[in-house]
Protein backbone atom coordinates (compact mmCIF):
# COMPACT_ATOMS: atom_id res chain seq x y z
CA UNK A 1 0.00 0.00 0.00
CA UNK A 2 2.90 2.23 0.88
CA UNK A 3 4.47 1.67 -2.25
CA UNK A 4 0.77 2.94 -4.71
CA UNK A 5 1.12 5.90 -2.25
CA UNK A 6 4.84 6.62 -3.28
CA UNK A 7 3.36 6.56 -6.96
CA UNK A 8 0.65 8.57 -6.69
CA UNK A 9 2.97 11.49 -4.74
CA UNK A 10 5.68 11.24 -7.03
CA UNK A 11 2.99 11.65 -10.28
CA UNK A 12 1.51 14.46 -8.35
CA UNK A 13 4.45 16.11 -7.68
CA UNK A 14 5.15 15.94 -11.22
CA UNK A 15 1.94 17.21 -11.98
CA UNK A 16 2.75 20.29 -9.81
CA UNK A 17 6.52 20.71 -11.15
CA UNK A 18 5.89 20.40 -14.51
CA UNK A 19 2.90 22.40 -14.87
CA UNK A 20 0.48 22.36 -18.06
CA UNK A 21 -1.59 19.83 -16.87
CA UNK A 22 -4.90 21.49 -14.53
CA UNK A 23 -3.62 24.66 -15.45
CA UNK A 24 -4.14 24.54 -19.47
CA UNK A 25 -7.39 22.20 -18.97
CA UNK A 26 -8.62 24.77 -16.24
CA UNK A 27 -8.06 27.08 -19.22
CA UNK A 28 -9.74 25.18 -21.73
CA UNK A 29 -13.06 24.58 -19.59
CA UNK A 30 -13.14 28.50 -18.66
CA UNK A 31 -13.09 29.07 -22.66
CA UNK A 32 -15.75 26.46 -23.87
CA UNK A 33 -17.78 27.76 -21.16
CA UNK A 34 -17.20 30.97 -22.93
CA UNK A 35 -17.70 30.50 -25.84
CA UNK A 36 -21.31 29.05 -25.34
CA UNK A 37 -23.13 32.47 -24.59
CA UNK A 38 -21.59 33.91 -27.45
CA UNK A 39 -22.29 31.51 -29.87
CA UNK A 40 -26.50 30.69 -28.84
CA UNK A 41 -26.93 34.44 -27.79
CA UNK A 42 -27.84 36.15 -24.48
CA UNK A 43 -31.29 34.44 -23.90
CA UNK A 44 -30.95 33.76 -20.23
CA UNK A 45 -33.89 30.73 -19.78
CA UNK A 46 -32.26 28.86 -22.54
CA UNK A 47 -28.36 29.05 -21.44
CA UNK A 48 -30.28 28.38 -17.60
CA UNK A 49 -31.85 24.92 -19.31
CA UNK A 50 -28.85 23.97 -21.18
CA UNK A 51 -26.15 25.03 -18.54
CA UNK A 52 -25.54 21.72 -16.59
CA UNK A 53 -25.68 19.28 -20.08
CA UNK A 54 -22.82 22.16 -21.65
CA UNK A 55 -20.75 21.96 -18.42
CA UNK A 56 -20.79 18.30 -18.55
CA UNK A 57 -19.54 18.05 -21.89
CA UNK A 58 -16.96 20.73 -21.37
CA UNK A 59 -15.81 18.40 -18.79
CA UNK A 60 -15.38 15.57 -20.53
CA UNK A 61 -13.50 17.65 -23.17
CA UNK A 62 -11.38 19.22 -20.40
CA UNK A 63 -10.33 15.73 -18.66
CA UNK A 64 -9.07 14.21 -22.52
CA UNK A 65 -7.00 16.93 -23.08
CA UNK A 66 -4.10 15.60 -20.82
CA UNK A 67 -5.28 12.12 -20.59
CA UNK A 68 -2.34 10.73 -23.18
CA UNK A 69 -0.22 11.71 -20.86
CA UNK A 70 -0.99 9.58 -17.96
CA UNK A 71 1.43 7.09 -18.78
CA UNK A 72 3.33 8.16 -21.62
CA UNK A 73 6.53 10.20 -20.15
CA UNK A 74 6.94 6.81 -17.83
CA UNK A 75 6.96 4.73 -20.90
CA UNK A 76 9.35 6.85 -22.66
CA UNK A 77 12.23 7.54 -20.17
CA UNK A 78 12.00 3.03 -19.01
CA UNK A 79 10.06 3.80 -15.70
CA UNK A 80 7.48 1.62 -16.68
CA UNK A 81 9.85 -1.39 -17.10
CA UNK A 82 11.31 -0.98 -13.65
CA UNK A 83 7.72 -0.95 -12.25
CA UNK A 84 6.40 -4.35 -14.03
CA UNK A 85 9.88 -5.72 -11.97
CA UNK A 86 8.39 -3.97 -8.68
CA UNK A 87 6.97 -6.20 -5.32
CA UNK A 88 3.19 -4.90 -6.46
CA UNK A 89 1.59 -6.31 -9.40
CA UNK A 90 1.10 -4.26 -12.38
CA UNK A 91 -2.26 -3.28 -12.49
CA UNK A 92 -1.77 -1.38 -9.13
CA UNK A 93 0.21 0.57 -11.08
CA UNK A 94 -2.31 1.36 -13.77
CA UNK A 95 -4.47 2.07 -10.36
CA UNK A 96 -2.14 3.97 -9.32
CA UNK A 97 -1.33 6.30 -12.24
CA UNK A 98 -5.49 6.72 -12.94
CA UNK A 99 -5.80 7.86 -9.38
CA UNK A 100 -3.16 10.62 -9.48
CA UNK A 101 -4.83 11.65 -12.99
CA UNK A 102 -7.93 11.58 -11.13
CA UNK A 103 -6.70 14.07 -8.16
CA UNK A 104 -4.46 16.26 -10.25
CA UNK A 105 -6.77 17.03 -12.80
CA UNK A 106 -10.22 15.60 -13.02
CA UNK A 107 -11.38 16.53 -9.81
CA UNK A 108 -10.16 19.75 -9.22
CA UNK A 109 -11.73 20.41 -12.59
CA UNK A 110 -14.69 18.54 -11.26
CA UNK A 111 -14.76 21.33 -7.82
CA UNK A 112 -14.13 23.99 -10.65
CA UNK A 113 -17.23 23.62 -12.65
CA UNK A 114 -20.25 24.87 -10.78
CA UNK A 115 -18.19 28.13 -10.19
CA UNK A 116 -17.77 28.59 -13.77
CA UNK A 117 -21.81 27.35 -14.30
CA UNK A 118 -22.55 31.23 -13.06
CA UNK A 119 -21.30 32.51 -16.50
CA UNK A 120 -23.91 30.31 -18.07
CA UNK A 121 -26.54 31.37 -15.68
CA UNK A 122 -26.50 27.85 -14.39
CA UNK A 123 -29.28 27.45 -11.29
CA UNK A 124 -28.67 28.28 -7.48
CA UNK A 125 -30.33 25.53 -6.88
CA UNK A 126 -28.54 23.13 -9.46
CA UNK A 127 -25.14 24.10 -7.77
CA UNK A 128 -24.90 21.13 -5.36
CA UNK A 129 -26.42 18.28 -7.09
CA UNK A 130 -23.87 19.30 -10.04
CA UNK A 131 -21.00 19.45 -8.15
CA UNK A 132 -21.93 16.20 -6.28
CA UNK A 133 -22.43 14.07 -9.63
CA UNK A 134 -19.19 15.55 -11.39
CA UNK A 135 -17.40 14.54 -8.12
CA UNK A 136 -18.69 10.86 -8.49
CA UNK A 137 -18.68 11.02 -12.61
CA UNK A 138 -14.96 12.37 -12.55
CA UNK A 139 -13.53 9.28 -10.54
CA UNK A 140 -15.05 7.30 -13.80
CA UNK A 141 -13.81 9.65 -16.29
CA UNK A 142 -10.10 9.41 -15.27
CA UNK A 143 -10.13 5.76 -15.16
CA UNK A 144 -11.54 5.18 -18.24
CA UNK A 145 -9.60 7.63 -19.89
CA UNK A 146 -6.77 5.65 -18.38
CA UNK A 147 -7.64 2.76 -20.63
CA UNK A 148 -7.20 4.75 -24.01
CA UNK A 149 -3.83 6.00 -22.28
CA UNK A 150 -2.10 2.64 -22.34
CA UNK A 151 -3.65 2.10 -25.87
CA UNK A 152 -2.39 4.41 -27.43
CA UNK A 153 1.14 4.85 -25.56
CA UNK A 154 3.52 4.05 -28.36
CA UNK A 155 1.78 5.87 -31.02
CA UNK A 156 3.12 9.77 -32.05
CA UNK A 157 0.51 12.00 -31.55
CA UNK A 158 -2.55 9.71 -29.73
CA UNK A 159 -4.29 12.56 -27.95
CA UNK A 160 -6.94 12.64 -30.68
CA UNK A 161 -7.14 8.85 -30.66
CA UNK A 162 -7.30 9.02 -27.12
CA UNK A 163 -10.43 10.86 -27.58
CA UNK A 164 -12.14 8.83 -30.01
CA UNK A 165 -12.00 5.96 -28.51
CA UNK A 166 -12.77 7.28 -24.74
CA UNK A 167 -15.57 9.51 -26.11
CA UNK A 168 -17.97 6.96 -26.56
CA UNK A 169 -17.26 4.91 -23.29
CA UNK A 170 -18.33 8.38 -21.51
CA UNK A 171 -21.72 8.57 -22.64
CA UNK A 172 -23.00 6.60 -19.64
CA UNK A 173 -21.08 8.77 -17.22
CA UNK A 174 -23.26 11.85 -19.27
CA UNK A 175 -26.84 10.80 -19.63
CA UNK A 176 -26.78 9.24 -15.45
CA UNK A 177 -24.66 12.64 -14.54
CA UNK A 178 -26.92 14.63 -16.28
CA UNK A 179 -29.84 13.06 -14.35
CA UNK A 180 -28.25 13.61 -11.51
CA UNK A 181 -27.61 17.19 -12.01
CA UNK A 182 -31.17 17.83 -12.67
CA UNK A 183 -32.14 20.29 -9.60
CA UNK A 184 -36.20 19.38 -10.88
CA UNK A 185 -36.34 15.69 -10.41
CA UNK A 186 -37.99 13.89 -8.10
CA UNK A 187 -35.11 13.46 -4.89
CA UNK A 188 -35.96 9.78 -5.23
CA UNK A 189 -34.56 10.03 -8.91
CA UNK A 190 -31.63 12.08 -8.47
CA UNK A 191 -30.53 9.85 -5.81
CA UNK A 192 -30.75 6.64 -8.03
CA UNK A 193 -28.92 8.32 -10.64
CA UNK A 194 -26.32 9.07 -8.19
CA UNK A 195 -26.28 5.37 -7.66
CA UNK A 196 -25.63 4.31 -10.86
CA UNK A 197 -23.39 7.02 -11.56
CA UNK A 198 -21.32 5.59 -8.39
CA UNK A 199 -21.69 1.99 -9.85
CA UNK A 200 -20.38 3.49 -12.71
CA UNK A 201 -17.42 4.95 -10.99
CA UNK A 202 -16.72 1.23 -9.03
CA UNK A 203 -17.19 -0.65 -12.15
CA UNK A 204 -14.62 1.49 -14.15
CA UNK A 205 -11.95 1.42 -10.82
CA UNK A 206 -11.79 -1.98 -11.22
CA UNK A 207 -11.75 -3.06 -14.88
CA UNK A 208 -9.75 -0.19 -16.14
CA UNK A 209 -6.64 -1.22 -14.02
CA UNK A 210 -6.76 -4.60 -15.52
CA UNK A 211 -7.21 -3.41 -19.36
CA UNK A 212 -4.61 -0.11 -18.89
CA UNK A 213 -1.75 -3.13 -17.80
CA UNK A 214 -2.65 -5.19 -19.76
CA UNK A 215 -2.31 -2.96 -23.43
CA UNK A 216 0.70 -1.33 -21.66
CA UNK A 217 1.96 -5.43 -20.82
CA UNK A 218 1.83 -5.36 -24.70
CA UNK A 219 3.74 -2.27 -25.80
CA UNK A 220 6.53 -2.84 -23.36
CA UNK A 221 7.64 -6.11 -24.83
CA UNK B 1 21.73 -19.63 -6.14
CA UNK B 2 21.71 -20.48 -9.90
CA UNK B 3 20.24 -19.25 -12.86
CA UNK B 4 19.69 -21.76 -15.32
CA UNK B 5 18.51 -21.37 -19.10
CA UNK B 6 18.14 -24.03 -22.05
CA UNK B 7 17.16 -23.69 -25.38
CA UNK B 8 15.90 -19.87 -24.94
CA UNK B 9 14.79 -18.51 -27.99
CA UNK B 10 12.61 -15.41 -28.81
CA UNK B 11 10.67 -13.42 -31.00
CA UNK B 12 9.90 -9.73 -31.58
CA UNK B 13 7.61 -8.43 -34.52
CA UNK B 14 7.63 -12.45 -36.17
CA UNK B 15 11.25 -12.15 -36.45
CA UNK B 16 13.30 -14.26 -34.20
CA UNK B 17 16.27 -13.02 -32.30
CA UNK B 18 17.39 -15.60 -30.51
CA UNK B 19 17.98 -19.04 -30.92
CA UNK B 20 18.44 -21.85 -28.25
CA UNK B 21 20.63 -19.95 -25.86
CA UNK B 22 21.76 -22.02 -22.93
CA UNK B 23 24.02 -20.51 -19.88
CA UNK B 24 24.11 -21.69 -16.15
CA UNK B 25 25.20 -18.75 -13.72
CA UNK B 26 25.37 -19.78 -10.30
CA UNK B 27 26.18 -17.37 -7.12
CA UNK B 28 28.88 -14.74 -7.48
CA UNK B 29 29.53 -14.99 -11.10
CA UNK B 30 29.18 -12.53 -13.89
CA UNK B 31 28.31 -13.53 -17.34
CA UNK B 32 29.00 -10.86 -20.26
CA UNK B 33 26.92 -11.51 -23.35
CA UNK B 34 28.74 -10.22 -26.56
CA UNK B 35 27.57 -10.23 -30.22
CA UNK B 36 27.01 -7.90 -33.02
CA UNK B 37 24.36 -5.02 -33.13
CA UNK B 38 20.80 -6.53 -33.14
CA UNK B 39 21.99 -10.22 -32.19
CA UNK B 40 19.67 -9.98 -29.24
CA UNK B 41 21.98 -9.00 -26.04
CA UNK B 42 18.97 -6.46 -25.26
CA UNK B 43 16.14 -8.99 -25.53
CA UNK B 44 17.97 -11.69 -23.78
CA UNK B 45 17.88 -9.00 -20.90
CA UNK B 46 14.44 -8.03 -21.22
CA UNK B 47 13.06 -11.62 -21.33
CA UNK B 48 14.94 -13.07 -18.37
CA UNK B 49 13.38 -9.20 -16.57
CA UNK B 50 9.70 -10.78 -17.51
CA UNK B 51 8.98 -7.57 -20.20
CA UNK B 52 9.51 -10.20 -22.88
CA UNK B 53 7.85 -14.04 -23.10
CA UNK B 54 10.08 -16.58 -24.70
CA UNK B 55 9.15 -18.21 -27.52
CA UNK B 56 10.62 -21.86 -26.09
CA UNK B 57 12.99 -23.27 -23.72
CA UNK B 58 13.21 -22.55 -19.80
CA UNK B 59 14.70 -20.36 -17.60
CA UNK B 60 14.97 -20.65 -13.88
CA UNK B 61 16.21 -19.39 -10.91
CA UNK B 62 17.16 -21.77 -7.90
CA UNK B 63 17.47 -21.12 -4.38
CA UNK B 64 16.06 -17.43 -4.56
CA UNK B 65 13.08 -16.05 -2.70
CA UNK B 66 10.04 -18.48 -2.35
CA UNK B 67 7.00 -16.66 -3.92
CA UNK B 68 8.87 -14.03 -5.86
CA UNK B 69 9.52 -13.79 -9.47
CA UNK B 70 12.90 -13.71 -11.37
CA UNK B 71 11.70 -10.08 -12.30
CA UNK B 72 11.25 -9.34 -8.83
CA UNK B 73 14.76 -10.46 -7.81
CA UNK B 74 16.55 -8.43 -10.30
CA UNK B 75 17.57 -4.79 -11.14
CA UNK B 76 17.32 -3.91 -14.73
CA UNK B 77 19.90 -1.43 -15.99
CA UNK B 78 18.34 -0.46 -19.51
CA UNK B 79 19.39 2.11 -22.27
CA UNK B 80 16.79 4.29 -20.89
CA UNK B 81 17.45 6.05 -17.49
CA UNK B 82 14.10 6.14 -15.72
CA UNK B 83 15.19 9.25 -14.18
CA UNK B 84 13.05 12.13 -14.09
CA UNK B 85 14.03 15.69 -14.50
CA UNK B 86 11.65 17.75 -12.96
CA UNK B 87 12.57 15.77 -9.38
CA UNK B 88 16.02 16.42 -7.52
CA UNK B 89 18.58 13.65 -7.93
CA UNK B 90 18.06 12.33 -4.26
CA UNK B 91 13.91 12.57 -4.47
CA UNK B 92 14.23 10.17 -7.52
CA UNK B 93 15.85 7.94 -5.54
CA UNK B 94 13.59 8.18 -2.90
CA UNK B 95 11.03 7.33 -4.94
CA UNK B 96 12.69 3.95 -6.46
CA UNK B 97 12.99 3.24 -2.81
CA UNK B 98 9.81 3.31 -1.75
CA UNK B 99 8.34 1.53 -4.78
CA UNK B 100 11.04 -1.16 -5.00
CA UNK B 101 10.06 -2.15 -1.02
CA UNK B 102 13.10 -0.30 1.23
CA UNK B 103 16.96 0.85 0.56
CA UNK B 104 19.63 2.82 1.53
CA UNK B 105 19.42 6.79 -0.27
CA UNK B 106 22.28 7.65 1.04
CA UNK B 107 24.96 4.49 0.56
CA UNK B 108 23.39 4.45 -2.85
CA UNK B 109 24.29 8.45 -3.76
CA UNK B 110 28.02 7.44 -2.07
CA UNK B 111 28.78 4.76 -3.83
CA UNK B 112 28.54 6.61 -7.52
CA UNK B 113 29.31 9.93 -5.89
CA UNK B 114 26.05 11.59 -6.56
CA UNK B 115 26.40 13.30 -2.54
CA UNK B 116 27.51 16.86 -4.12
CA UNK B 117 24.36 16.34 -6.37
CA UNK B 118 21.57 15.20 -4.65
CA UNK B 119 19.49 18.11 -4.49
CA UNK B 120 19.92 19.75 -7.71
CA UNK B 121 16.92 18.36 -10.56
CA UNK B 122 18.02 15.89 -12.76
CA UNK B 123 17.20 17.42 -15.88
CA UNK B 124 20.74 19.69 -15.45
CA UNK B 125 22.54 16.43 -14.94
CA UNK B 126 24.99 15.40 -17.75
CA UNK B 127 24.37 12.65 -19.55
CA UNK B 128 26.81 10.71 -17.55
CA UNK B 129 25.80 11.98 -14.30
CA UNK B 130 22.44 10.31 -15.40
CA UNK B 131 24.05 7.20 -15.79
CA UNK B 132 25.14 7.22 -12.53
CA UNK B 133 21.94 8.11 -11.01
CA UNK B 134 20.27 5.61 -12.94
CA UNK B 135 23.16 3.08 -11.75
CA UNK B 136 22.68 3.82 -8.01
CA UNK B 137 19.36 1.87 -7.75
CA UNK B 138 21.34 -1.03 -8.42
CA UNK B 139 23.13 -0.25 -4.54
CA UNK B 140 19.95 1.20 -3.06
CA UNK B 141 17.85 -1.76 -3.16
CA UNK B 142 19.53 -5.02 -2.87
CA UNK B 143 18.28 -7.81 -5.47
CA UNK B 144 20.65 -10.72 -6.25
CA UNK B 145 20.07 -10.56 -10.27
CA UNK B 146 21.35 -7.58 -12.11
CA UNK B 147 20.69 -7.40 -15.85
CA UNK B 148 23.31 -4.38 -17.34
CA UNK B 149 22.62 -3.61 -20.36
CA UNK B 150 25.56 -1.48 -21.57
CA UNK B 151 26.19 -0.19 -18.29
CA UNK B 152 29.40 1.74 -18.57
CA UNK B 153 28.82 4.21 -21.79
CA UNK B 154 29.08 8.18 -20.97
CA UNK B 155 31.34 7.07 -17.70
CA UNK B 156 34.56 8.74 -16.83
CA UNK B 157 37.17 6.83 -15.66
CA UNK B 158 36.87 7.45 -11.85
CA UNK B 159 33.24 6.48 -12.37
CA UNK B 160 34.48 3.71 -13.89
CA UNK B 161 36.50 2.56 -11.52
CA UNK B 162 33.47 2.98 -8.76
CA UNK B 163 31.22 0.85 -11.11
CA UNK B 164 33.90 -1.56 -10.72
CA UNK B 165 33.76 -1.86 -6.73
CA UNK B 166 30.41 -1.80 -7.24
CA UNK B 167 30.25 -4.88 -9.27
CA UNK B 168 33.21 -6.32 -7.45
CA UNK B 169 30.93 -5.98 -3.89
CA UNK B 170 28.05 -7.51 -5.34
CA UNK B 171 29.37 -10.77 -6.41
CA UNK B 172 31.83 -11.17 -3.39
CA UNK B 173 28.34 -11.23 -1.46
CA UNK B 174 26.87 -13.82 -3.36
CA UNK B 175 25.03 -11.64 -6.48
CA UNK B 176 25.33 -12.66 -9.97
CA UNK B 177 25.71 -10.19 -13.28
CA UNK B 178 24.86 -10.30 -16.83
CA UNK B 179 26.31 -7.41 -18.79
CA UNK B 180 25.53 -7.22 -22.25
CA UNK B 181 28.49 -4.56 -23.55
CA UNK B 182 30.92 -4.30 -26.19
CA UNK B 183 33.83 -2.54 -24.33
CA UNK B 184 35.61 -4.07 -21.47
CA UNK B 185 34.17 -4.01 -17.85
CA UNK B 186 37.30 -3.54 -16.02
CA UNK B 187 36.74 -7.08 -14.75
CA UNK B 188 37.36 -10.28 -16.01
CA UNK B 189 33.57 -12.51 -16.95
CA UNK B 190 33.16 -15.70 -15.62
CA UNK B 191 31.84 -16.81 -18.17
CA UNK B 192 31.06 -15.00 -21.92
CA UNK B 193 27.99 -15.59 -24.51
CA UNK B 194 28.18 -14.83 -27.62
CA UNK B 195 25.13 -14.33 -29.43
CA UNK B 196 25.44 -14.84 -33.22
CA UNK B 197 21.85 -13.24 -33.93
CA UNK B 198 19.28 -14.63 -36.84
CA UNK B 199 21.58 -16.10 -39.41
Amino acid sequence: MSLILALIRRDLMLSIRQGGGVGTALGFFLTVVVLLPIGIGPDQALLARIAPGALWIALLLSVLLSADRIFQQDYEDGSLDIMTMGPVPFEMVALAKAVAHWLSTSLPLAIAAPILGFLVNLEAAAVLPLTLAMALGSIALSFLASIGAAVTVGLRRGGLLVSVLVLPLYVPVLIFGLSASDPGAAPGLTFAALLILAAIALVSLVLSPLAAAAALRAYLR
Amino acid sequence: MELHATGLSCERGGRTVIRDVAFTLRAGELLQLTGPNGSGKSSLLRLIAGLNSAASGKLSLAGGSEGLSIAQQAHLIAHQEAVKGALSVRENLDFWRDFLGGGDVAAALEAFGLMRLADYAAGLLSAGQKRRLALARLVLTPRPLWLLDEPTVGLDSASLVRFVDVMDHHLASGGMIIAATHVPLGREADHRLELAGPS
